[in-house]
C-alpha cells in the first residue's frame, strides 16, 4: 500500500509550482520598477490560481491525491509533497481569496509617486506571496518538520502585515501576535522531536501505518495541538487575534482573519484524523469541542459588544473559528464508515470554506466603509445604504453566511453539523450552533440596521471609491452565499486520499 | 537513584525538559516583551538539546549519533534566529515610538 500511495503521480508537478511560483514572483518584484510591482504580484496570483485549479481538478479527475516525490527519494528519506482532497479544495479556496485580494489592494498599495511611504507597497506585496505561498506548502507538505518550516514562513509573512502602518498600537498588536505564534511553534516542535525520537520517521503516510508507543504519540499531539491552537487564537489564547486583526489595512486584515488562521487549522485536522488512531482521542475531542463552544459563545458576546466596525468583525472570526472545531468531537463520534464520510467533516470544511470568503469580504466592505464616511464607529453608520449600496450589500450578503441563515455557505455548514450532533444524540453541540447563530444574528443586525436606516440630514461621502474594489469584495460574499447551493450531504471529494487508520 | 545511573543522554534530556519548564513560565508570566523574548530562546534552547538527546539514542550502523535530528536542529537554529531578529525590530520600533511621545510630554 505505501508503494502505491508514494510515487509521483501524472500532475504532481503542479505541487511543485504552486510552492515555487510564489518565490519566483518575490525575487521578480525586486527586478522591477517600483510602479510595476503591483502588476508583478497580481500576475503571479494569477498563475497560483490557475495552478490550484487545475489541482483540484486533478485530484477530482484522477480521484485519488497527487503525490511529488522531491529528487525522486522515497520517504522516510526523502520528502514528499501530497494534495489529498480537503487540501485541493482549500488550496484553490486560498488562490481565490488571495486573487481577489490583490485586485481589492490595488487601490491600496498601488503605486503613488509623492506617497510618503515608498516601502509599504513592497512589505505588502511581498508578504501577500509569502502567504500564499507558505500556505500552499502547508496543504502539500507531508513531512512534520517541513511544516514547522511552512508554519514559521506563515508567521513571519503576516506578522509585518500587522503593523504596515507602522503606529504603536499596531506595532504593539504585531509583538503580542509574533509572541503567541512563537510560543505556538515551539511547542509544536517539541511534539516533532517527541514523534522522531518515538519513531524515527516524520513523514506522515509512514506514520500512519507505525502501531505502537501510543503514550509518546498522545504527549507529541497534545503538545502541538496547544501550539497549533494558540496559533489559530482558539479561545481561551484568542487574546491576541482582535487588535492584530482590527489594527491591519483591510486588505491585510481580509488574508489574516480569512487564511492564515486556517493554515494552523489545518495541521491540527491532519494530526488528529491522520495520525491519531481513532478511540483514542475521545476525552481530547470533547475537550477540543468545548473549548469551540466557548469560543462561539464568549466572540459572539464580545462582537456584540464592539464599538467599531472592525473590531466586531475581528471578534466575529474568535467566534467563527470556535465552529470549526465541533469537528472533533463530531466527526470523531460519527458512525459513518470513517470520518471523513461524515456530515460533520463536511460541514466543518463547508464552514472553514464559508467563514474564509464571508470574512474576507467583511473585512474589505469595513475598509471600503473606513474610506467612504472617514470612520467606522457603528453608530455613525445612519444612511450607508445611500452612501456606499454596494458594500452595503457585500455586509449583507457576508454577514447572512456569518449568522447562517439560507441559502448561504454558513447555513450549509452549520446545517450539517446540526444534523450531525442530533443524529449521534450529542444534543449540547446543537445547542452552541444555535445560540451562536442567534448572537452572530444580533450582531450582524446592529451593523445593518443603521446602515439601511433613513439619516436626519444627508451624510457626505469622503472620497470616492473605485468600482472594481467595491466588486472584488462583494464577488466574495456572492461566493460564500453559492457555497449554500451545494448538496447538503457528505461530499466525496473531501474523503479522497484520507489516510484511513488501520485498527491496531 | 544515584547519579552514576545518569548517562548522558537523560542528563541532557533532563537539562532539556529544565530549560524548556523555564522558558514556558517566562513566556506566560512576564509581560515586557523583551523578557518573554529571552524565554522563547531559551524555551527553544531546550527543545534543541533534546533533539540532540534523540540523535544520540538513535545512534546507529557505527556513528556516534544520528545525523537526522542534528540537520533538523539546524534549521530549527536558523528560524528562531529570524524570529528573535524580527521580534527585535519589532520591539525597537516600538521603544523609539514611547521615546519620541514621551518627548512630546515633557515639552
Amino acid at each position: 500500500m505505501t508503494a502505491a500511495l508514494m510515487a509521483t503521480t501524472p500532475g504532481g508537478l503542479l505541487l511543485v509550482l504552486a510552492v515555487v511560483v510564489p518565490v519566483i514572483g518575490i525575487l521578480a518584484l525586486w527586478l522591477v520598477r517600483a510602479r510595476d510591482i503591483e502588476w508583478v504580484a497580481i500576475a503571479t496570483l494569477a498563475v497560483n490560481l490557475f495552478l490550484s485549479l487545475a489541482t483540484l481538478q486533478a485530484v477530482r479527475a484522477s480521484d485519488a491525491p497527487l503525490v511529488y516525490l522531491v529528487g525522486g527519494w522515497l520517504p522516510p528519506l526523502g520528502l514528499a509533497l501530497r494534495v489529498d482532497g480537503i487540501a485541493a479544495v482549500l488550496m484553490a479556496m486560498t488562490g481565490a481569496i488571495v486573487a481577489v485580494t490583490a485586485l481589492y489592494a490595488r487601490g491600496q498599495f498601488g503605486f503613488d509617486p509623492q506617497g510618503p511611504e515608498r516601502r509599504r507597497p513592497m512589505v505588502f506585496w511581498t508578504m501577500l506571496l509569502a502567504i500564499t505561498g507558505a500556505l500552499n506548502l502547508i496543504f502539500a507538505g507531508e513531512d512534520l518538520f517541513n511544516l514547522y518550516v511552512a508554519l514559521e514562513l506563515l508567521t513571519f509573512a503576516a506578522v509585518p502585515l500587522v503593523s504596515l502602518d507602522g503606529s504603536r498600537d499596531t506595532l504593539e498588536a504585531a509583538l503580542r501576535y509574533l509572541v503567541f505564534a512563537l510560543a505556538g511553534s515551539v511547542l509544536y516542535l517539541l511534539g516533532v522531536a517527541v514523534i522522531y525520537g518515538a519513531y524515527g520517521t516524520l513523514d506522515l503516510v509512514v506514520l500512519s501505518e507505525i502501531r505502537g508507543a501510543e503514550g509518546a504519540l498522545l504527549l507529541a499531539i497534545a503538545l502541538m495541538t496547544a501550539g497549533l491552537i494558540a496559533k489559530t487564537a482558539l479561545f481561551p489564547l484568542h487574546l491576541w487575534l482582535p487588535p492584530a486583526h482590527a489594527g491591519a489595512p483591510a486588505a491585510a486584515s481580509a488574508i489574516l482573519s480569512a487564511l492564515v488562521v486556517k493554515g494552523s487549522f489545518f495541521l491540527i485536522l491532519r494530526l488528529w484524523f491522520d495520525l491519531l488512531p481513532p478511540g483514542l482521542g475521545t476525552i481530547g475531542a470533547n475537550g477540543l469541542g468545548l473549548l469551540g463552544a466557548g469560543a462561539v459563545i464568549v466572540g459572539s458576546v464580545l462582537a456584540l459588544r464592539q464599538a467599531r466596525l472592525k473590531l466586531l468583525v475581528a471578534y466575529s472570526t474568535v467566534a467563527q473559528i470556535g465552529y470549526l472545531f465541533l469537528i472533533f468531537p463530531l466527526a470523531t463520534g460519527s458512525e459513518a464508515a470513517s470520518p471523513f464520510a461524515s456530515l460533520a467533516w463536511t460541514g466543518g470544511v463547508l464552514q472553514l470554506l464559508a467563514h474564509a470568503f464571508a470574512k474576507a469580504a467583511m473585512f474589505m466592505a469595513a475598509g471600503l466603509v473606513y474610506e467612504a464616511i472617514g470612520h467606522d464607529r457603528i453608530d455613525g453608520f445612519r444612511g450607508l445604504g445611500r452612501l456606499a449600496p454596494i458594500t452595503v450589500l457585500t455586509m449583507t450578503l457576508a454577514g447572512l453566511s456569518l449568522m447562517g441563515l439560507p441559502p448561504s455557505g454558513g447555513f450549509s455548514a452549520k446545517w450539517l453539523m446540526l444534523s450531525a450532533s442530533l443524529g449521534e444524540g450529542a444534543w449540547w453541540w446543537a445547542v452552541v450552533i444555535l445560540a451562536g447563530g442567534l448572537l452572530a444574528a444580533g450582531y450582524v443586525f446592529r451593523i445593518l440596521m443603521p446602515a439601511f436606516s433613513t439619516p436626519d440630514a444627508p451624510a457626505e461621502r469622503l472620497h470616492p471609491v473605485a468600482l472594481t474594489r467595491e466588486l472584488a469584495a462583494l464577488s466574495l460574499a456572492v461566493i460564500a452565499i453559492l457555497i449554500g447551493f451545494l448538496p447538503l450531504s457528505p461530499w466525496p471529494l473531501l474523503a479522497i486520499g484520507r489516510l484511513i487508520q488501520v485498527s491496531p | 537513584m544515584s547519579l552514576a545511573t545518569l548517562d548522558a543522554a537523560t542528563l541532557y534530556g533532563l537539562m532539556g525538559a529544565v530549560l524548556v519548564g523555564i522558558g514556558l513560565y517566562g513566556i506566560v508570566l512576564h509581560d515586557v516583551f523583551i523578557r518573554r523574548l529571552l524565554a522563547f530562546n531559551l524555551l527553544g534552547g531546550g527543545v534543541f538539546i533534546l533533539f540532540g538527546v534523540i540523535a544520540r539514542r538513535g545512534a546507529g550502523a557505527g556513528f556516534p549519533g544520528d545525523p537526522v535530528p542534528q540537520a533538523l536542529v539546524i534549521t530549527g537554529v536558523v528560524v528562531a534566529f529570524c524570529a528573535t531578529a524580527l521580534a527585535i525590530t519589532l520591539i525597537e520600533r516600538l521603544a523609539a515610538k514611547d521615546e519620541a511621545s514621551d518627548g512630546d510630554d515633557h515639552s
